[in-house]
């Protein structure tokens, strides 16, 4: 290596030489680029909401990386002026998961959506949350595939009509958010585009939590699957069919606040708080530490029009990173074998010297 | 080396030496460890290509297994072998006419009797000729009583009995004093090979340091099975093959052509300074690179093994992007899916090296078994306009200067490259002086760290853009499989600026050529017959090409270890000669890129039967031309 390029071991938080922090707004994040997503489509507020909870984390820029897929949500990295690299098809966890391994301090981002993620994406997808690798991965899940112009995906529902089902899907969907529970993700939250509070809260949450943070965002694809969240989105209607998780709250929902969930045997179901029946301490109190995944795996199975959608955060509990475990397992050989040593290696075992 | 030798051991020595018998001169032996791959045969034929080693000859090794893990004892389809070719000249090969197999049941004689050339020396087990196992090897009876092996010097040895009251009271279970008759074999084997009792028991007593009884025993067995060869009178003759040259001072391993990349990893790491990066998945046979490089994290390396071909290859192209050495390792079925990956990493231009430890395909194929099949998917086989450089090995030890050479061109084109090894020669040995870090050539790796006036796909001398490490300030920038603008890097679907930018990829990797070392040709001036070739049959056609000169051929051989680009003076080579001769283990791969880089006809030699070339096949193919 010459001189002028020796690596720094520059950390988040560490503005040696780089960006201050301090000093990043949202405009520092935007690029000089063209942003191509058709007008009123709801990535952009997720834009939006990234570049502004990007200059709160106390990261110098240079250190973060947006890595994205193939589908509309892969030209997200275009638009943010980080490091960043559209890859291929569903593979962006597999290419984060190399760049965090190999650049443990970078700050490292997924990008990507329904049909990259769970369909063409679903190995990676799968294992990069079972080994906790520290990333936040934002999925962007309209539930169609619009970039190839309206094909059903893997989150698309049952019976639904679209380019490759005309007379409605035969697949089942599967979640997302069950999906990643299921393989003991340590950190899920799902929240809506339009809300672009809770949007805001879960990135921030992500971004300070450490392992693999998935976010799913309900997105709105107003040309090909346009209104498919109506339910969760539209102030009209949307506190009577949604559930906003609290941590140590119990779970109250309704237009008037009036309505709970409590468990029947291992089944929730909604309570009036109004008649007199209920009261708040017979809810479900939400707990995203809880160590098992079991009652963020039961609130995942929630939907209407029976039960509201839960919204939030799902899960946040600490376990050890896949960099920081795979670092601490050199560690240990470092620590037996000392610091590698070419001579020493190649003469050893079997050798011999011809004088 | 923790044990002295006891005078016992050197007495031993002294006596064997001083026999008076015959010693039969030859220029090369050729000898094949025989039996179930639970017999330790790999284990013994390395303990004697050590022995061969410290007496200062020449070899070349090459293992055969099953793909089965533990098949049946007995079975004709469980036999693993262990061959290795030694001579006091130089040794291209492994050798193909065995001068002597040494086979543990009637499955593993069965299996390689007609690799044992006439007159040849069968050694065997005859403890293990029952009646069951005769019919494991679909034997009708048994062929060391019915004359099936006239023309043959047949050694029937009681090895389990003989190995058994050897070690009787060794205080060792039945079943572990049976797992000592390879040492007893080895023992035997040993004597009739002229070589050193006592540095081979110096090596047991290393070996087995940890378990004093076994190494014990392991002695006991080993003397037994030498002192049995010295006094039972069935020898006329021994091999004896006196050290001409003597090596050259330094220090030498033994290793494989998986040990040797593996090694490389280690050595690109050291001489840049950089950390490497392997991303790999399991797969036969290259995953004994991985298996080498997850023991050596106390240097500056990182591995990585995947959920799958693909993220194996992704994770090293995010590597790449994070500015450490990236490399994958996989083989043939492995290439197939990480193709779309390399397609990436072209236009990113990102340097990666791909290593394909080629196996007889397609598909699943033969997993253990060599092939060189893989030439044209390496050089062709991608959607779109997608150059990528392609190196080859010719032997184990050049796998290491090969993939040293493969992390220069992809760093300095910024380009992913592909090597091509083989399973013939992953797990093939031969012997290396192992080179000092600062006897290498220095090897520089550039990043650009300077904001000011940086385009992302503005290009340097060797058309190569910039690699910038994340984290460097001002110097955000954005790169992916979009095309993009050739200066600029800002996304592009601008028809001229494709077909620029097409252009620009293209004369990039055929610029490489401009680097390589001229071609050398060997062989005979005036010669009509050039041959050509490439990868792993260098051995193979070295050896033919010296045999047809000695034979008085008029032959010259060329071989390439850049498959792309070509070398640019290798159409000049070639208007040279009447005739061209292209042996592969494939149907004509290279034939095919020869013909239309040159237009210019050349014959195939292609075998495809899981295995090297046999050079005497050569030489009765040239001896056809001239």
């Amino acid at each position: 290596m010459s001189e002028a390029t020796t690596t720094k071991e520059d950390r988040p938080g560490n503005a040696q030489a780089g960006t201050r922090s301090a000093d990043l707004t949202r405009e520092d994040f935007e690029t000089a680029q063209e942003v191509r997503w058709c007008p009123g489509c709801g990535d952009f507020s997720v834009l939006k909401q990234v570049q502004l909870v990007l200059p709160k984390l106390g990261i110098p820029r240079e250190n973060f990386v947006f890595i994205s897929g193939i589908g509309c949500s892969g030209r997200f990295p275009y638009y943010l002026e980080t490091y960043g690299f559209h890859g291929i098809h569903g593979r962006a966890p597999a290419i984060a998961t190399g760049l965090k391994l190999s650049r443990p301090e970078l700050s490292v981002w997924v990008v990507t959506g329904d049909g990259d993620a769970l369909a063409i994406g679903g190995n990676h997808f799968m294992h990069v949350i079972r080994r906790n690798v520290d990333l936040n991965i934002i999925m962007l899940n309209n539930r169609i595939y619009g970039l190839t112009k309206g094909q059903a995906s893997p989150t698309t529902d049952l019976n639904v009509r679209t380019k490759t089902s005309p007379v409605g899907t035969a697949d089942r969907p599967l979640d997302p958010v069950a999906l990643a529970l299921s393989l003991g993700a340590t950190f899920v939250a799902r929240a809506v585009d339009t809300d672009q509070k809770s949007v805001m809260e879960v990135l921030e949450r992500a971004a300070a939590h450490k392992g693999t943070s998935f976010v799913e965002i309900y997105q709105n694809c107003h040309i090909f699957n346009d209104g498919v969240f109506e339910r969760v989105s539209s102030k009209r209607v949307r506190d009577d069919n949604r559930v906003m998780l609290e941590h140590g709250q119990p779970l109250v929902f309704g237009n008037q606040r009036d309505k709970g969930l409590r468990l029947n045997g291992v089944t929730p179901e909604v309570v009036s708080l109004t008649v007199g029946l209920h009261t708040v301490d017979d809810l479900i109190v939400h707990d995203e530490k809880a160590p098992g995944t079991g009652m963020a795996y039961v609130l995942s199975q929630m939907r209407p029009p029976h039960l509201p959608v839960p919204m939030g955060i799902f899960r946040d509990v600490e376990e050890p990173s896949y960099e920081d475990l795979v670092a601490s397992k050199h560690e240990v050989v470092k620590s037996k074998k000392g610091k590698g040593d070419w001579h020493r290696l190649t003469h050893s075992g079997d050798y011999w010297v011809v004088q | 080396m923790t044990q002295q030798i006891t005078s016992k051991d050197r007495q031993e020595d002294g006596e064997a030496a001083g026999r008076p018998l015959r010693n039969e001169n030859l220029d090369s032996v050729v000898i094949r460890f025989a039996g179930d791959s639970g017999d330790g045969i790999q284990l013994t034929g390395g303990e004697f290509s050590r022995s061969v080693a410290s007496g200062g000859l020449e070899f070349i090794t090459r293992s055969d297994y099953p793909s089965e893990i533990r098949a049946p004892a007995g079975s004709l389809y469980g036999v693993s072998a262990y061959q290795i070719q030694y001579s006091n000249k130089p040794v291209f090969t492994s050798g193909e006419d065995l001068d002597v197999l040494v086979a543990m049941n009637p499955a593993a004689l069965k299996v390689n009797l007609a690799d044992v050339k006439p007159g040849g020396t069968l050694v065997v087990n005859s403890d293990a000729f029952t009646a069951s196992n005769l019919k494991k090897a679909r034997y009708e009876s048994n062929p060391l009583d019915d004359g099936s092996f006239d023309g043959f010097r047949v050694l029937p040895i009681e090895i389990s009995t003989l190995n058994a009251t050897a070690l009787r009271d060794s205080g060792l279970s039945k079943s572990e004093i049976g797992r000592c008759k390879n040492y007893w074999a080895l023992g035997f084997v040993l004597y009739m090979h002229s070589r050193l009792l006592s540095e081979q028991i110096e090596r047991v007593r290393t070996k087995f340091a940890s378990n004093p009884a076994l190494a014990d025993a392991n002695v006991v067995a080993l003397r037994s099975g030498y002192a049995y060869a010295e006094v039972c009178e069935i020898f006329d003759t021994r091999y004896c093959i006196p050290v001409e040259a003597k090596a050259a001072p330094g220090a030498y391993r033994n290793v494989t052509g998986n040990m040797a990349t593996a090694m490389a990893l280690l050595a690109a790491a050291e001489l840049t300074g950089l950390k490497v990066f392997l991303g790999s998945y399991p797969i036969t046979p290259a995953s004994d690179v991985l298996h080498s490089v997850v023991r050596l994290p106390h240097f500056n390396i990182v591995s990585f093994q995947a959920e799958d071909e693909i993220a194996a290859i992704c994770a090293a192209v995010g590597a790449a992007f994070g500015g450490s050495l990236a490399v994958t390792t996989t083989s043939g079925p492995g290439l197939s899916l990480k193709t779309e990956a390399i397609g990436l990493a072209v236009m990113t231009e990102l340097p990666l090296v791909i290593l394909d430890v080629q196996r007889a395909g397609p598909s699943t194929g033969m997993p253990t078994k060599t092939e060189q099949a893989d030439l044209l998917q390496a050089v062709y086989g991608r959607h779109g306009e997608c150059p990528v450089p392609v190196l080859a090995a010719r032997s184990p030890i050049d796998c290491f200067d090969i993939m040293l050479d493969a992390f220069r061109i992809a760093t300095r084109y910024m380009t992913p490259v592909i090597v091509l090894t083989d399973g013939g020669i992953a797990n093939s040995t031969e012997v290396g002086a192992i080179p000092a870090i600062s006897d290498l050539p220095p090897f520089e790796v550039k990043f650009r760290a300077e904001p000011a006036g940086y385009q992302v796909y503005e290009r340097d001398e060797y058309s190569a853009r910039a690699w910038v490490r994340p984290g460097t300030p001002g110097m955000e920038h954005r790169i992916g499989g979009l095309e993009k603008h050739y200066l600029t890097g800002e996304v592009s679907a601008d028809g001229p600026n494709h077909d620029r930018m097409v252009r620009l990829r293209a004369e990039k990797v055929a610029g490489i050529a401009k680097g390589y070392a001229p071609l050398q040709v060997e062989g005979n001036e005036d010669a009509e017959l050039l041959i050509v070739s490439w990868g792993s049959t260098y051995g193979s056609v070295a050896e033919a090409v010296r045999r047809s000169l000695k034979a008085g051929k008029a032959v010259a051989h060329v071989h390439l270890r850049h498959l792309n680009p070509l070398p640019n003076d290798l159409g000049d080579i070639v208007s040279r000669y009447k005739q061209i001769l292209v042996p592969e283990i494939n149907l004509g791969q290279l034939s095919v890129m020869l013909r239309n880089a040159y237009l210019k006809e050349v014959v195939g030699f292609n075998r495809v039967e899981g295995r090297p070339l046999r050079a005497s096949e050569l030489c009765t193919a040239i001896a056809a031309m001239v």
